[in-house]
Parts: structure tokens; C-alpha cells; sequence
């Protein structure tokens, strides 16, 4: 058990039952909210939550906490627009803090296909809800006086799409409101409580083995990061996931304010500052599939090269602290969300670098569909047969940073 | 450090040179000849211990390389 993480939320931990309704694996994000949205919308409130570490220590405290709907393809725009939505009413929803600050995104582009994309972007999201508009070199020097849109000479500013609603809020204050919400109403939460099977019988799911012991439950879902291809060969289910490192650094004090969230199509980089004042500065994942937590200097080599081409000021802050997640990146770049073609196991993965931002939704359809049976529309388009069934979600906005 | 690989040509080089590439494995219990396009084109064993991939050294000798890596801790094995 964490002691910082026990003090944050003065609740009583429960000790495991024998059986619970449903079984949710991963106390991420994506598993409270499922678990708080289960107990908040549906009434459902025998359910368990399993984290094999303390809530919240893997991708959900490793990303950079940035909150955008400005995707490519219409299914992800709606439903990453349903997410922004929720995030800015989460405060007054569960009644804790959680550092939500609306701050815009721009999304800078250096190539005329850059700009082809950022033109597109700004289209699609228009047409299915989100606030985004196609800016010139000026205007981003009006939004963000700090950015050199000669692009040190080398990398012009060429446009940008401003995504008014870009946001960010605090990682572990989400996880926490999330976590305080489900236990007020009488979900369990089990920490330090690592899967190592799953129980079967006759095709379907029954339960799962623990360290703890087993523990029977009707659903069983699975919302594990990076390591969510071992749970579900228990199963027999082959996901469409390879596991690979991204990386995240910030520097100290930056004295001034810089309010917008800055990101690169060409170069591949986004940079924010946090509410401390740091720069937290994100690229792209490592190349090699791995599960290592490993921090290399090549990274931040490249990553901070390319970041001071737009942002000059960057060169003379120091960097402070490194980081790295695990990511489950989808062969689409999309997430895969529902049924399994198991019973009683569902999935929601394929959070790849895109997770954080979609975990209010995440966890408010994956509920709604554990309560109901049926798969709720937003999400149909992400069901892991779309890829049998040539229905892939390419999406180049997914990441932005791919 | 970040990630580096042994290339029997070049010697020992920064991950960053190379370009990767999967070996699938199509697992034996799926039979049907679809099912095992299916999973050939987008699903991944992605084994937490280690693996057996195929690098192509792009930023050197243009060659393609076997290397056997424990994905937990990014660590070389020996007999790929």
C-alpha cells in the first residue's frame, strides 16, 4: 500500500470477497472510471477493482495529461469530443479537484503536407463537434508569443490548427476523484493484487486467479496498459497490441506563463507547461517493443533539439526529471474497446499515447456496456473484430506525434 | 544508454540506426485460413521475456539482423 496515495483518499480499504459482479483488472483511468461510472450511472456497485501496484502508478501516472478531441476521423472525434466534455464537468461531478485548466492546443505545421493535414484536421473536427479552426504563422504568434515561427530559420511555421478546448488537468487527482467516487459507493478497490490467471469454464470466463487468492466474478474487464497481451492469452484472446516505451521529460522553473499547449506535426514534438511551471516536454514511443522502464539520452537529445527549432527559449532550461510508460500501442491507432468473442471478458486497450484523454468516456461507455450487455454506438467502431472484418480506424491524429 | 544492437557488420550500434521488423507467429490452435490472415496482418504475441525480431540496419550496412532480447529489460540474449 502507498501511504501518499492512502492519505489522499480517506476511505476505508476493504479486504477481498470470494465473488464479486464484476471484476475489473487495471486501477488506471480507464479501470476506476469504468468501476465509478458502473457504480454512479448504473447502480452496480459489486465490483472489484485489482492493481497489481498502487492505483494509478502505471500509464496513468507516465502520461503528459494532455485533454484534445482534434482527431482525424469522425468515430474518434466524437467520441474523444464526449470525453472532453466530461472532463470539464468532473470537478463539479465527483466534487474534487482535479487541476482542470482549458488552454488550447496549437498544432504547428513546417511542410506543405503538414498544413494539407492540419487543414484537414481543422475540417473534420468542425463537421463532428470539436472546436478547432486552421490558423496562419501570425496568429500563432499572437496565441503563443513564445514560439519563433522562423522556426530558427530552419523549420518555418507554415500553419497551425488551434484547438480552442485543448486542456490539461492533474493525472493523479483524476485517478484519485475516480477512485473516491467508486469507494464512497462501495466498490472495492484491492492494490498491491497482480492477476496470474484466468478462470475458465466452458469458454467463458469465471473469475481470476490473484496473488491473494482466486476471485469469482460474472464480467471479467480488462484494463491493463502495457502489459494487457499476457492477460488476454489467458483467455485465448490475441490482441492486435505491441508494447512500446514513451518517453517524457520536464525542466525546471520557467518564470514566465505559457498558456497554450504547443505541439509539431513535422517535428514531433508537444510541449505544455505544468501548473508547478515546468515545461513537460513528450515525442513519439521508442522504436523496439519492450516493457522496459528505461530512460535513454538519445531521446532527449533529439526530442529537445527538435523542441528549441520552434521554441527557442527552451535552450536554457535545465532538464529535471526523465520518465517512461509502457504503452499499448494498437495496430490502427485506435483504441479497441468491448466484447472479446470470450464470455464474460471485455477489453478496453489500445490506449497507446493516447489514454489519459480518454478516460472519462473510456470509462463511462465500458460501464455502460458491462451494465447493459449491448455495446453503446460511440464505441461500436472500436470493437476488436473490426480488424477481421476490414474496418480498420487508421487514424493519423491519433497520435500526432506518429 | 539508450537501447543499442550488435550488427555482425558494424559492431555495436544505436537502436535509432535500425528499422524493426515483427516475425509473426500465427498461434497453431487457429486453423481456419482467414483467421490466420487475420492475425498474420495485425495481431501480436508481444511476449513480456524474450524474443526473437529482425532488425534492418537502414542508417548503416543495410543489412537485416536476427537479435534475441529479454523485452522486460531490454537486456541481449546470445544464440539468435
Amino acid at each position: 500500500m502507498n501511504e501518499f496515495v492512502e492519505r489522499q483518499i480517506s476511505l476505508a480499504w476493504n479486504d477481498p470477497k470470494p465473488a464479486y459482479d464484476v471484476v475489473i483488472v487495471g486501477g488506471g483511468g480507464h479501470g476506476l472510471a469504468t468501476a465509478y461510472y458502473l457504480a454512479a450511472r448504473h447502480g452496480i456497485t459489486n465490483v472489484a477493482v485489482l492493481e497489481r501496484k498502487y492505483i494509478g502508478s502505471g500509464n496513468s501516472g507516465r502520461n503528459t495529461t494532455i485533454i484534445r478531441s482534434n482527431y482525424g476521423i469522425p468515430e474518434a472525434v466524437r467520441f474523444y469530443q464526449r470525453s472532453l466534455e466530461l472532463y470539464s464537468t468532473l470537478e463539479a461531478e465527483t466534487g474534487r479537484w482535479v487541476m482542470h485548466k482549458q488552454k488550447g492546443l496549437l498544432w504547428m505545421a513546417h511542410t506543405e503536407a503538414g498544413v494539407r493535414a492540419e487543414r484537414s484536421r481543422a475540417t473534420v473536427n468542425t463537421l463532428f463537434g470539436a472546436k478547432t479552426e486552421y490558423v496562419t504563422p501570425q496568429q500563432v504568434k499572437e496565441i503563443c508569443p513564445q514560439v519563433d515561427i522562423t522556426g530558427s530559420g530552419v523549420w518555418p511555421v507554415m500553419g497551425a490548427s488551434y484547438h480552442a478546448e485543448g486542456a490539461t488537468a492533474r493525472h493523479d487527482r483524476v485517478v484519485w476523484a475516480y477512485a473516491e467516487g467508486a469507494m464512497q459507493r462501495g466498490v472495492h478497490i484491492h492494490q498491491n493484487t497482480a492477476v496470474t490467471g484466468l478462470q475458465m469454464n466452458a469458454g467463458k470466463v469465471t473469475g481470476v486467479q490473484t496473488n491473494n487468492g482466486p476471485i469469482a466474478a460474472k464480467i471479467v474487464v480488462s484494463a491493463v496498459g502495457g502489459h494487457v497481451t499476457t492477460l488476454a492469452a489467458m483467455a485465448g484472446v490475441r490482441l492486435p497490441i505491441r508494447t512500446h516505451p514513451l518517453q517524457a521529460y520536464v525542466t525546471n522553473h520557467y518564470a514566465q506563463s505559457f498558456d497554450a499547449i504547443v505541439a509539431s506535426m513535422n517535428l514531433l514534438f508537444y510541449v505544455s507547461q505544468t501548473a508547478r511551471g515546468e515545461m513537460l516536454i513528450g515525442a513519439e514511443i521508442d522504436r523496439q517493443p519492450s516493457y522496459s522502464y528505461g530512460a535513454g539520452h538519445h531521446f532527449l537529445q533529439s526530442c529537445s533539439h527538435r523542441a528549441i527549432t520552434v521554441l527557442p527559449f527552451l535552450r536554457n532550461l535545465r532538464i529535471v526529471r526523465q520518465w517512461t510508460g509502457v504503452c499499448d500501442m494498437s495496430a490502427d491507432y485506435s483504441p479497441v474497446m468491448g466484447v472479446t468473442g470470450v464470455d464474460g471478458f471485455y477489453v478496453t486497450t489500445g490506449w497507446g499515447t493516447w489514454g489519459f484523454k480518454a478516460i472519462p468516456a473510456g470509462g463511462e461507455q465500458m460501464a455502460e456496456l458491462v451494465a447493459t450487455g449491448v455495446t453503446p454506438e460511440l464505441i461500436a467502431p472500436f470493437a476488436l473484430d473490426r480488424f477481421a472484418r476490414d474496418r480498420t480506424m487508421a487514424d493519423r491524429g491519433s497520435a500526432g506525434t506518429h | 544508454m539508450s537501447l543499442q544492437l550488435n550488427c555482425p557488420t558494424c559492431g555495436r550500434r544505436p537502436v535509432e540506426e535500425f528499422i524493426y521488423g515483427e516475425i509473426p507467429v500465427v498461434p497453431d490452435v487457429i486453423v481456419d485460413a482467414d483467421a490466420r490472415d487475420v492475425d498474420r496482418a495485425f495481431m501480436h504475441s508481444n511476449p513480456e521475456g524474450p524474443l526473437t525480431e529482425r532488425w534492418f540496419h537502414v542508417y548503416g550496412c543495410r543489412r537485416w539482423i536476427t537479435v534475441r532480447r529479454d523485452t522486460r529489460t531490454d537486456q541481449l540474449l546470445g544464440g539468435a
